[in-house]
C-alpha cells in the first residue's frame, strides 16, 4: 500500500490508462452484441453459428490475440488498439449469449400482448423486450466488465500500459509492493465498476423489486 | 391410526398455522383434510412424517409418538404423495418406485421386481418402467408417485393435494383409481385438498379446516352436508349442498324406454329421438321438429351427461343437462338402456327422505 | 505460420510441439482437478443449506477480478520459479465458474423434488448426493467446461515466468519476432481448447442421466 501513496502520480497515470483500455472495449462490445444477440434470439440458424463461434473466439489466449492483432491490422505492437480489439472480441463473445438468453427469456405472453396492441418490431424491441431483458443483460455486462478489467493487464506482457506495467516492472525488479499495488488497483477498479453497474441496473429496472 | 393431541404449530414469524388440533384418523380409512389456503391442512399433514415439527402437542402413529423416531426412519414407513408427484427426474420410473425399498436396504433385484408389480397395481404398463419422468403425462407421473409411496407397503399414506395439478378428466380417473386401490389395500390415508367436491367424493371422514388453523368440523360427508357446524363450513361446503347430498343416495329411479335410430337411416322424427352407434352407444339427439330426415352427423344435437345407475346426483344431472330433459341411462358397456326424468329423481329423493335415509 | 507449424524439426525433442502440448494439457487437467475438489463441495454445501449464498457470489466476483498475471508473478516472487505458481494462478481462475455453476445448479433443482426426497426418508447426505447433485450436473458441467476453456487459454501466460506449455511458442516467437511461431502457438491453444471441451462434452453425456436431457426440439418463440 505504501507504494501507492509514495508514487501516487504514477499510480494515477496507470489507473487512467487501465480504465480507458477496459471501458472502451466494454462499451463497443456491448453495443455490437445487442443486434447480434437479438438475431440469435430470433433465429436458430444464427444461434447455431454465433454461439460456437463465440466459444471458439473465447478459447484464443488473450496474449496471443494481442500479439497477432497488430500484424493483422497493420499497426505497431505498442498501439493501444492491440488491447482494445481483443477485448472487444471477448466482450462480444460473452455478451451475445447473455443478450440472446435475456431476450429469449422475455415471457411469450408479454410479447404477444405487445404485438396484439399494435407495436411495430423496432418499437416493441426498444420499449418492451429490451427493458425486460435488462436484468439478465446487465448481469452479463458485469461479468464482461470485471473480466475485461482483469484481462487488460495481459497487454503489459508485450509492453502496453495499465496496471499490468506494475506487474512486469515489479517482476523484473523483484519488487512485490509494486505488483501488489497493481493487484489492489485492479480489484478496486473491478469492484467499483461492478457496483456501479449493479446500481444502474437497479435504477433502470425498478419493477424487479416491486411486490417483495 | 393417527392421533393429533393438542397440536399447535407457530411459525417463526408468529403466524399460527395449526391451533390446538385434536383429531383421530381411524385406521383403514381415507380421511380428507380440506379448507382454503392458509388453513393449516398441509402443515397438519406434514407434521405426521415430521417434514415439519409441531411447536407443542403430540402426534401418535399407531400409538408411537412421532417425535421419538428419527425423521428419515419414520418417513420410510409412511407413504408420501405430493402435488406434481415430485418424481426424481434423473431416475427411471422403475428406480423412482424402488426408492424406498432401496433406502430400507432391500437388494436391487428384489426392489425392482416389487416396483414392476406396483406399476401394474396403479394401472401402468410395466414398459413405462424404463422411461424417465419427463416422458410421462401429468396423470401418469402422479400414478408413479402413488406407486412410489406404496412400494415399501407402508400402513399409512399421506397425500398432499396429489391430483390438483392435473386436468379434471384425468383427476376423476385418478380419484376412482384411488378408491379402487383403497378397497384392495385398506391403508390409513390422510388426503389434503382444497377442493370440497374431491373431499366429499374420497373422504370417509372429512376434516374442514378454517383460516387460522382451526378445525371447524370433523364428520362424515353426509353429516357435513346436512348439518354444517358453523357459517364457515356452510359457505365452504357451498350453496348447492342439497344437490351434493344426492351424491350419497343410491335409490332406484324408474327407467323409461326411448326411441333410438342409427346414422344414415331415413326416418320421420315426431318426438325426441336418440341416435346410437352400432354398439347401441349414444351419439346425440334429434329434436321432434326435424320431420323426415336421412340422419347425418351434423343433424345431431349433442347430449348431456350419462347416468350409469350409481347415485341420484348422476341421474338428476343427466336429466338436467340433456337437451331433451331426458337423462340417458347406460350400462357398464356404455350401451343405452333407457332414460330417466328429473321428476322421478325428486320423487325418489322424497321417498328416501321419508324412509329416513337422508341425514337431517 | 504453416511453414513453422509443419516444419518436422519443431515436432521433436524436449522443446518440440508434442511436449509443449502435453505440458499444456497437464497444467489444464491438474488445475481443473484441484479446482473441482475445492469448488464443487463448497458450492454444493452452500447451495444445499441455502446459507452463505452471498459469500459464493462475492468470492466468485473477487476471484474473477484477480488478474492471473499478477497472481503468477506474486507467487513466483514469493516461492520462486516453477510449476507451483502456475497452478496457484490457474486454480484461482478456475474456482469461480465451477463454484458458481455448482451453486446455481443445486439451487435450480425443483424444490418439489427435494421435498419428495426428504419425504420418502432420505437423509440430508442422501438428498445432496443422490438427488441434488445428479440433477445439478448439467449446470455443474456448464461451469466446469467454462473454467476449462479459460484455463486452457490462460495457461499460455505460464511461459512468461519461464514455465512450459504452448505459451512458450507465443513468448519465444515474440522474443525472436517470429510471427509464424506466435500464430502457431495461438492456433494450437485454440485447437486444444476445442478438443478438451469435446472431451468433457463426452464425459457429460456419459454421466448425466438421460432423464435430464431437454424434451422435444425446444423450438423458438
Amino acid at each position: 500500500m505504501t507504494w501507492i501513496f509514495e508514487n501516487w502520480e504514477r499510480f494515477w497515470e496507470v489507473t487512467e490508462v487501465h480504465l480507458r483500455l477496459s471501458v472502451v472495449p466494454v462499451v463497443i462490445g456491448f453495443l455490437l452484441s445487442i443486434p447480434l444477440g437479438w438475431v440469435a434470439s430470433r433465429s436458430n440458424t444464427a444461434r447455431a453459428i454465433l454461439f460456437p463461434l463465440a466459444n471458439i473466439l473465447f478459447t484464443i489466449p488473450s496474449i496471443a490475440l494481442i500479439v497477432i492483432t497488430p500484424v493483422l491490422i497493420g499497426v505497431k505492437i505498442l498501439d493501444e488498439i492491440n488491447v482494445v480489439v481483443p477485448l472487444v472480441i471477448y466482450t462480444v463473445a460473452l455478451m451475445v449469449r447473455s443478450v440472446a438468453d435475456a431476450l429469449s427469456a422475455v415471457p411469450g405472453h408479454v410479447t404477444a400482448a405487445a404485438n396484439a396492441m399494435g407495436f411495430r418490431p423496432l418499437r416493441r424491441f426498444l420499449t418492451v423486450d429490451f427493458p425486460l431483458a435488462l436484468p439478465v443483460t446487465i448481469a452479463g455486462l458485469r461479468v464482461a466488465t470485471v473480466s475485461n478489467i482483469s484481462m487488460v493487464s495481459v497487454g503489459a506482457l508485450v509492453g502496453l500500459g495499465g496496471y499490468g506495467q506494475l506487474f512486469t516492472e515489479g517482476y523484473q525488479t523483484d519488487h512485490t509492493d509494486k505488483v501488489l499495488a497493481g493487484l489492489i488497483g485492479t480489484i478496486v477498479l473491478a469492484a467499483l465498476a461492478d457496483g456501479l453497474l449493479l446500481l444502474i441496473g437497479r435504477l433502470l429496472t425498478p419493477w424487479t423489486r416491486a411486490g417483495r | 391410526m393417527i392421533e393429533f393431541r393438542a397440536v399447535t404449530k407457530r411459525f417463526e414469524d408468529g403466524t399460527i398455522a395449526v391451533d390446538e388440533l385434536d383429531l383421530t384418523v381411524e385406521a383403514g380409512t381415507i380421511t380428507v383434510f380440506v379448507g382454503p389456503s392458509g388453513c393449516g391442512k398441509t402443515t397438519s399433514l406434514r407434521m405426521v412424517n415430521r417434514m415439519i415439527d409441531p411447536t407443542s402437542g403430540t402426534i401418535l402413529v399407531d400409538g408411537k409418538d412421532v417425535l421419538t423416531v428419527d425423521p428419515p426412519t419414520l418417513r420410510r414407513g409412511i407413504g408420501y404423495v405430493i402435488q406434481q408427484a415430485g418424481l426424481f427426474p434423473h431416475r427411471t420410473v422403475l428406480d423412482n418406485v424402488a426408492t424406498v425399498p432401496l433406502l430400507s436396504g432391500w437388494d436391487r433385484r428384489k426392489a425392482r421386481t416389487r416396483a414392476a408389480e406396483l406399476l401394474e397395481i396403479v394401472g401402468l404398463d410395466p414398459a413405462f418402467g424404463k422411461r424417465y419422468p419427463a416422458q410421462l403425462s401429468g396423470g401418469q407421473q402422479q400414478r408413479v408417485g402413488v406407486a412410489r409411496a406404496l412400494a415399501a407397503d407402508p400402513p399409512v399414506l399421506l397425500m398432499d393435494e396429489p391430483f390438483s395439478a392435473v386436468d379434471p378428466v384425468v383427476r376423476e380417473d385418478l380419484q376412482n383409481e384411488l378408491l379402487r386401490l383403497q378397497a384392495e389395500l385398506d391403508k390409513t390415508i390422510v388426503f389434503v385438498t382444497h377442493d370440497i367436491d374431491e373431499a366429499l367424493k374420497l373422504g370417509e371422514r372429512v376434516a374442514v379446516f378454517q383460516t387460522g388453523g382451526h378445525l371447524a368440523q370433523y364428520a362424515r360427508p353426509t353429516e357435513l352436508l346436512a348439518a354444517p357446524a358453523n357459517d364457515f363450513v356452510a359457505s365452504f361446503v357451498g350453496r348447492d349442498r342439497g344437490y351434493r347430498t344426492l351424491t350419497f343416495l343410491h335409490a332406484d329411479v324408474p327407467v323409461h324406454p326411448i326411441t333410438t335410430a342409427k346414422l344414415g337411416q331415413r326416418i320421420t322424427v315426431t318426438d325426441w329421438t336418440l341416435v346410437v352407434d352400432d354398439a347401441n352407444r349414444p351419439k346425440g339427439w334429434l329434436s321432434g321438429v326435424d320431420g323426415e330426415v336421412e340422419i347425418s352427423e351434423q343433424d345431431l344435437i349433442s347430449g348431456g351427461s350419462l347416468y350409469d345407475g350409481s347415485t341420484l346426483r348422476g341421474a338428476l344431472d343427466a336429466a338436467l343437462s340433456s337437451p331433451s330433459a331426458l337423462g340417458v341411462v347406460v350400462d357398464d358397456a356404455g350401451a343405452v338402456t333407457g332414460v330417466v326424468k328429473a321428476d322421478d329423481v325428486i320423487k325418489a329423493l322424497a321417498k328416501a327422505r321419508a324412509a329416513g335415509e337422508v341425514p337431517k | 505460420m504453416g511453414d513453422w507449424l509443419f516444419d518436422p524439426a519443431h515436432w521433436s525433442g524436449t522443446t518440440g510441439i508434442p511436449v509443449r502440448l502435453l505440458e499444456h494439457l497437464g497444467y489444464t487437467l491438474l488445475t481443473l482437478l484441484i479446482a473441482a475438489v475445492i469448488a464443487i463441495p463448497l458450492g454444493a454445501f452452500v447451495g444445499h443449506t441455502g446459507k452463505g449464498g452471498f459469500l459464493v457470489v462475492g468470492l466468485s466476483n473477487v476471484l474473477r477480478a484477480l488478474p492471473t498475471t499478477a497472481v503468477l508473478i506474486l507467487v513466483v516472487l514469493w516461492a520462486g520459479l516453477g510449476d507451483f505458481p502456475v497452478y496457484v494462478a490457474l486454480v484461482l481462475l478456475a474456482i469461480p465458474p465451477i463454484m458458481a455453476g455448482t451453486y446455481a445448479g443445486i439451487r435450480a433443482v425443483d424444490p418439489v423434488t427435494v421435498d419428495a426426497a426428504r419425504g420418502v426418508g432420505m437423509r440430508e447426505s442422501g438428498v445432496l448426493l443422490n438427488v441434488e447433485i445428479p440433477n445439478a450436473l448439467p449446470l455443474i458441467y456448464g461451469g466446469f467446461r467454462g473454467a476449462a476453456l479459460q484455463v486452457v487459454a490462460t495457461a499460455t501466460i505460464a511461459a512468461y515466468t519461464g514455465a512450459g506449455g504452448l505459451g512458450r511458442l507465443v513468448f519465444d516467437g515474440l522474443a525472436l519476432q517470429e510471427f509464424g511461431q506466435m500464430l502457431a502457438g495461438a492456433v494450437l491453444v485454440a485447437l486444444l481448447a476445442v478438443l478438451v471441451d469435446l472431451g468433457f462434452a463426452g464425459l457429460q453425456r456419459l454421466t448425466v442421466s438421460p432423464g435430464l436431457r431437454p424434451v422435444g426440439t425446444g423450438g423458438k418463440r
